[in-house]
């Protein structure tokens, strides 16, 4: 709802343009005014940028980010829909299991950090559970979520062609909880984001958190932090995108509201 | 054998933690505490009063990293979300700044405010900003247009509308986002103790790990953080609970 | 084991269901007797909140009474079956599926060519053409309702239970799909319950209206609507049928 007339297509390109253009200024004079010498200004920041391209570890440090959280997230996936789903279906089984789940659910996943060293000692496997246990609750509890909120009507026509209750699962329930699933993926993969960089900044060598923590770190590089926080907000950002993308999908658009 | 329904998840429970308690009996010389371990570490807490002052320490920096950005994010999100183009203007903008984990902001924020609460509630702040203001700006956008046209056929002045229909018609998606994002605002505040302050819960586990391995106070640490996150949580559903919260869109 | 007449489809006998709440018992229905021939169109009607559909979910297998009996070709009813399909008043069809997919829903055991070949013919009977690769956010309400009597007729169903299946829908849809399943019924002679509050629509549809007591049901009266379709809708015996039910259902037709 808005309070004026639909804006002219130019204007979609043109306010952000003028608002990134506002922001881009007030940082630069900022820098300018300021005089620090330590806080890079954008010109400094494309500089670092183009630097980091050039240096190969930029594509590196992305790569082992993406990896960690592709398998970390994956397993998530893989491992929570069908323990969602299957909580969601048994009533009997959630009311056991779902305490546990609501006090598991709010540890903080870096505080698992030091645990995750224990068991997996300093490198990938330590950042990759991190992001499994991130991912994890999420993703299960909005398959818990999306199943019993299937209409009981589609249930029963589902029961009226004679389904049994694996088919019934697989051609009802779950198809009618997908847009919620789907949400909930979405959510966790935001937070698998989020964890990836704060692991990679304590619990290994690589990646772009570890690139942000190290550039300071070694000769106070600050035009590179900067340059790899936008490497971090972009990735995400299409990360997002494409999970967005998949919710687009007839099959599953009915399930969102704003749907257009 | 039947059991009474309230029973069974604390049984669930009591076997788990006794399953955990019986192996690490068998593996003896391991770094992680069994359950009794814990239970004396959190005890071991209280006596020397360091329990109080972490959870006050880690409370305090929410209360306030929180408290702000709901302060600034809202009316500014509502404001954006009211006008198109500002909507316009913004959304790449905050679409590109929320996906930065805001540990990544850590570098920054000790540039800016050294290693202290500032820096850690800064953290918290830009860690909630983000989603509270996509929050305000979507649920404007989802007020259903039959309330704004009734709103406005009744006369209302401008200032009337926003406390009459406006605030009252986005306030149960705001709720659902104030209680996410107040959970992200938790797990920001453990790491950023964890990297940049010295008291709060992160920073206890941080340090019993790092000065002597003090495993089991590292796992208490743990229990105290799942235990505070899930009582916030749990406030924040009763506060949806509320009668006149109690209504949302797609009920039409 | 009774004795099935000629051509009778379903008997009911001293059905009854009581609910538990709250600690009380609730009766909802109460020693309902019904025999139904085999391809008739048979109208419940009731004042609303009777337990019409109680009855209908009962006769479908979906809840089990608590006392009496529904056998069906001699065959005791005792859960949900694809010889019977149950169509809901509204959000019935599977809004992840096009229209060919919800027509096939019922039938995975056959072969491609078969399913497709029902699926095209069922398209065809509800008038659906164009539609076929539509999902059901993109259809009209009344479309959907179709949609649901296609998935439902497509496993071939002895029985068809409607439950107000028009009573989400305006007026002058309600007018048209009426029509509609009128056709189909006399081109497939299925049988069909059919539950409805719409006075009008029973005295249009129906062989024989049932009407329903109010809390809990018992059967109040049977009327066999004796005229031949098309029915005209302003002669007098359908009026005089019309302001029976009305009368019986306590309803004076003086507005």
């Amino acid at each position: 709802m808005n309070s004026v007339a639909k804006p002219r297509r130019w204007e979609a390109f043109f306010w952000p343009a003028i608002a990134a253009a506002v922001l881009l200024a007030v940082w630069h004079y900022s820098v300018v005014l300021t005089g620090t010498k330590i806080f890079p200004s954008p010109t400094n920041v494309k500089t670092g940028v183009i630097e980091l391209l050039h240096k190969n570890v930029l594509w590196a440090d992305i790569g082992d980010s993406l990896r960690r959280v592709a398998v970390g997230f994956g397993a998530a996936v893989l491992v929570g829909i069908p323990v969602g789903l299957w909580l969601g279906w048994s009533a009997k089984a959630n009311q056991v299991v779902n305490p546990t789940l609501q006090i598991l659910r709010p540890i903080s996943p870096i505080a698992w950090i030091p645990v995750a060293i224990i068991f997996f000692g300093v490198g990938d496997r330590a950042a990759i559970f991190l992001i499994f246990l991130a991912s994890f609750f999420p993703i299960v509890l909005a398959c818990v979520s999306g199943v019993s909120s299937v209409s009981p009507v589609l249930r029963s026509a589902g029961c009226n062609f004679g389904l049994s209750s694996t088919q019934l699962l697989r051609r009802v329930i779950f198809p009618a909880a997908l847009p919620q699933i789907l949400v909930g993926v979405r959510v966790a993969l935001g937070i698998a984001w989020l964890v990836v960089v704060a692991a990679e900044m304590i619990a290994v060598d690589s990646g772009l958190g570890y690139l942000v923590i190290d550039s300071r770190n070694s000769g106070k590089r600050y035009d590179l932090v900067v340059a790899a926080m936008l490497m971090i907000g972009i990735i995400g950002l299409v990360l997002d995108f494409s999970v967005r993308r998949v919710e687009r999908i007839k099959s599953v658009r009915w399930g969102f509201r704003n749907a257009s | 054998m039947k059991l009474p329904v309230w029973l069974r998840p604390l049984l669930f429970i009591a076997v788990l933690l006794a399953l955990w308690q019986v192996a690490i009996d068998r593996h003896p010389g391991q770094l992680l505490p069994g359950p009794i371990g814990v239970a004396k570490g959190i005890l071991d807490l209280l006596q020397h009063g360091l329990l109080l002052k972490y959870v006050v320490a880690s409370l305090f920096r929410v209360t306030w990293g929180f408290g702000l950005a709901v302060v600034v994010a809202i009316p500014l999100g509502l404001m954006l979300g009211w006008h198109r183009r500002g909507q316009m203007a913004a959304y790449p903008i905050v679409q590109l700044f929320r996906p930065i984990s805001p540990l990544a902001w850590i570098p920054l924020a000790i540039l800016w405010f050294g290693v202290s609460d500032l820096a850690a509630i800064f953290l918290i702040f830009v860690g909630c900003f983000f989603p509270l203001l996509l929050t305000a700006m979507s649920a404007v956008h989802n007020i259903p247009a039959v309330y704004v046209n009734a709103g406005r056929n009744f006369g209302l002045s401008s200032s009337a509308f926003v406390s009459r229909v406006l605030y009252p018609a986005v306030i149960p998606q705001l709720l659902t986002g104030l209680r996410l994002t107040l959970g992200i605002a938790w797990l920001v505040v453990v790491a950023a103790e964890m990297i940049s302050v010295n008291s709060g819960l992160g920073f206890l586990i941080v340090d019993a790990r790092n000065a002597g391995n003090r495993y089991d106070l590292v796992v208490a640490g743990m229990v105290l953080i799942g235990a505070i996150g899930l009582m916030l949580d749990l406030a924040m559903r009763s506060l949806e609970r509320v009668r006149s919260f109690h209504w949302s869109i797609s009920e039409d | 084991m009774t004795e099935a007449g000629a051509g009778q489809k379903m008997r009911v006998e001293h059905l009854g269901m009581v609910f538990q709440r709250d600690g009380g018992a609730v009766s909802a229905l109460e020693d309902i007797n019904l025999d139904v021939s085999a391809g008739e169109f048979v109208c419940i009607v009731g004042p609303s909140g009777c337990g019409k559909s109680t009855l209908l979910n009962v006769l479908a297998g979906f809840l089990s009474s608590t006392s009496g009996s529904v056998t069906i070709d001699g065959e005791a009813v005792t859960g949900p079956d694809p010889r019977r399909i149950l169509v809901f008043q509204e959000r019935g069809v599977f809004p992840w599926l096009t229209v060919e997919g919800n027509i096939g829903f019922g039938l995975s055991k056959l072969s491609r060519a078969e399913r497709e070949a029902r699926i095209a013919h069922y398209v065809q009977t509800v008038r659906l053409q164009g539609f076929e690769k539509a999902y059901p956010a993109d259809l009209s309400g009344g479309m959907k309702q179709r949609l649901q009597v296609a998935r439902a007729l497509a496993v071939n169903p002895d029985i068809l239970y409607l439950d107000e299946p028009f009573g989400a829908l305006d007026s002058i849809t309600r007018v048209i799909m009426r029509g509609e399943l009128l056709r189909i019924w006399q081109t497939e002679r299925r049988t069909i319950l059919f539950v409805t509050h719409d006075i009008d629509e029973a005295v249009q549809l129906a062989d024989r209206v049932i009407v329903l007591s109010s809390r809990p049901a018992r059967i109040k009266e049977i009327l066999a609507i004796d005229i031949p379709h098309p029915r005209n809708i302003s002669s007098p015996r359908y009026l005089e049928l019309r302001d029976e039910l009305l009368t019986q259902i306590g309803l004076a037709y003086e507005v």
